[in-house]
């Protein structure tokens, strides 16, 4: 049967996931250290995972209203205005979802009409752009370069506005460069949003891991941005809960309302044991001043400088990334490609790292590697990269 | 403390094998810096020393391991602290804490064979003028140890690679 005349071509003409490919070539040797991973090293806190142990017994198997357990939805109120400063009211303006990955899809979706352009910054998160055409717009990659840091700038971004473009995508901490916004930086973008009246989708789900006296603001905190914005967070990152599935967005009443028309007809609800999860991850959390996140920072931030270093002394250029757990070192002076570094890399050497350009055309010469790993595994992981790249010098 | 210290700390009890450079790159410390604040801690006592974890069931040592609650009479200006230094002075006793609740000191003691452990117990722990009364409990197996899980290694169970 021919199927083609079946699919929506929309979708189908979606290229698939340049990470698919790397990850059926690394699962195929055994051995290797992987730096390729997306999510933390740790386990959920064990007061978290009882929590959801004790729903389970008591029988808590039930749906819970569309929008979220109403206590955790108070909770990410209280955790949002007590960490950034965010005022959102828990029965109108937050929706739990899951993972922050449906936050984006139907905060896309809620927005984007056919024609819409949506800027996303480049490298970028997997998802973005492909969630754009799923919605019917078109993505517009606004490239972010190594001597920014890359951070978004005003000027790249005024460059990429056209008449047609309705939404930016903030995805900061960055998911693959480590980047982080400071305030200054996000003011300038804020008066570029105003400007072209824009909205903005601001992916904040690395807010909690942010490094070297660095710390994050929400861009819905800025002056005259929090109307604009649709918040997304959640507790994968922060609360080493990525399996759990368990995000949320905030905004605008009037936003939230149609997102959860989609989230209610699509999902119901987001599974009422990684609810319970997230609530026992809030509550504590605010009780003992976030222990568990500020223990696992101190250790990432240990491992994010030794890797740092480790790149540096290779003689690559790295600059410091200041967010998420992820390092983006330039691999260009070996004369490969990212793709070309990453194969022969593994083949070679049995380490895998994620080319740049799976996260977008502006990663070409970076490799995304990730330091979420006990440290004995990246010494010997960093050992055999400089063997690799003193060898391509 | 220092936030330094505490860092190294964290480190060293991870694994105290890391080189000073290493321990200076993760900390944001210079290597002189990292090496002054060991020293320092050394001779605070708050490092005592720098030893593995050892899994001794899996080596061919006979060894057995008790917990033994002691009931004690404590001595007039010197409370409890006598009494522990006249056990902890014995090279099988491994730990000695004193405790809240039903009796007063907890004894980890270790000694080759079941005999010699009971010859300890009853020769030499009881008679002590100010023990009133013990109580021993073997070591069956031992599941974790100072945050350190025995049993079977745990595996990584991320994919090995996602977005």
């Amino acid at each position: 049967m021919n199927y083609e005349q079946y699919l929506n071509r929309r979708i189908a003409s979606v290229p698939p996931s340049g990470i698919r490919r790397f990850f059926d070539l690394a699962s195929s040797r055994k051995d290797a250290i992987s730096l390729g991973v997306g999510e933390p090293d740790f386990k959920t806190p064990y007061l978290i995972r009882d929590a959801a142990i004790n729903s389970l017994v008591d029988g808590e198997t039930q749906y819970t209203a569309n929008r979220g357990l109403p206590e955790l939805r108070q909770e990410i109120a209280l955790y949002l205005n007590g960490r950034y400063g965010l005022s959102y009211d828990w029965s109108t303006q937050i929706l739990v979802t899951i993972g922050a990955s449906e936050a984006i899809d139907i905060a896309l979706r809620a927005l984007v009409e056919n024609g819409d352009e949506v800027l996303v910054p480049d490298p970028s998160y997997v998802s973005y752009a492909p969630g754009v055409t799923f919605a019917g717009g078109t993505p517009v990659p606004v490239t972010t370069f190594q001597k920014d840091d890359f951070r978004l700038t005003a000027e790249s971004l005024e460059r990429a506005v056209t008449p047609r473009s309705k939404l930016l995508i903030l995805p900061y901490p960055n998911n693959p460069t480590g980047a982080i916004m400071e305030k200054q930086d996000l003011e300038k973008i804020a008066r570029v949003v105003e400007k072209h009246d824009l909205l903005v989708i601001s992916d904040e789900i690395y807010s909690e891991l942010i490094y070297d006296g660095h710390t994050h603001v929400s861009f819905a905190s800025l002056e005259g941005m929090y109307p604009r914005t649709i918040t997304i967070n959640g507790f994968s990152k922060a609360f080493a809960m990525t399996g759990w599935r368990v995000g949320y967005a905030c905004g605008a009443e009037e936003i939230i309302s149609v997102m959860n028309k989609i989230h209610q007809y699509a999902i119901m609800c987001a599974p009422r044991q990684g609810q319970v999860a997230a609530l026992a991850a809030l509550r504590t959390g605010r009780e003992n001043g976030y222990e568990s996140i500020l223990a696992m920072r101190d250790s990432y931030d240990r491992r994010r400088r030794l890797m740092v270093s480790a790149f540096r002394e290779m003689g690559l250029d790295c600059f410091d990334p200041f967010g998420a757990f992820y390092v983006f070192p330039s691999v260009s002076r070996t004369g490969l490609s990212s793709e070309e570094f990453c194969s022969q890399l593994l083949q070679e050497k049995d380490v895998a790292a994620v080319p740049g350009t799976a996260f977008g055309p502006s990663g070409e010469g970076h490799i995304r590697c990730c330091y979420a790993t006990a440290i004995d595994k990246i010494n010997i992981a960093l050992e055999r990269m400089a063997d690799f790249v003193q060898h391509h010098l | 403390m220092t936030k330094l210290e505490t860092s190294l700390l964290d480190l060293l009890r991870e694994d105290c094998r890391l080189p000073l450079e290493k321990l200076a790159v993760m900390t944001g410390a210079s290597v002189e810096e990292v090496a002054e604040a060991i020293d320092s801690m050394e001779k605070r006592h708050i490092i005592l020393r720098y030893s593995p974890m050892i899994n001794w069931d899996l080596t061919d040592r006979e060894r057995v391991e008790a917990m033994i609650e002691v009931r004690v009479t404590p001595q007039r200006d010197m409370g409890f602290d006598a009494v522990a230094r006249r056990i902890y002075r014995f090279d099988e006793v491994k730990s000695v804490y004193l405790m809240s609740g039903s009796y007063d000191l907890l004894v980890l003691v270790e000694a080759h064979t079941l005999k010699e452990l009971a010859t300890f117990v009853a020769s030499k722990l009881s008679p002590l003028e100010m023990v009133t009364g013990t109580a021993t409990s073997f070591v069956l197996k031992r599941y974790k140890e100072e945050g350190v899980v025995f049993e079977n290694e745990e595996t990584d169970r991320r994919l090995v690679i996602s977005p």
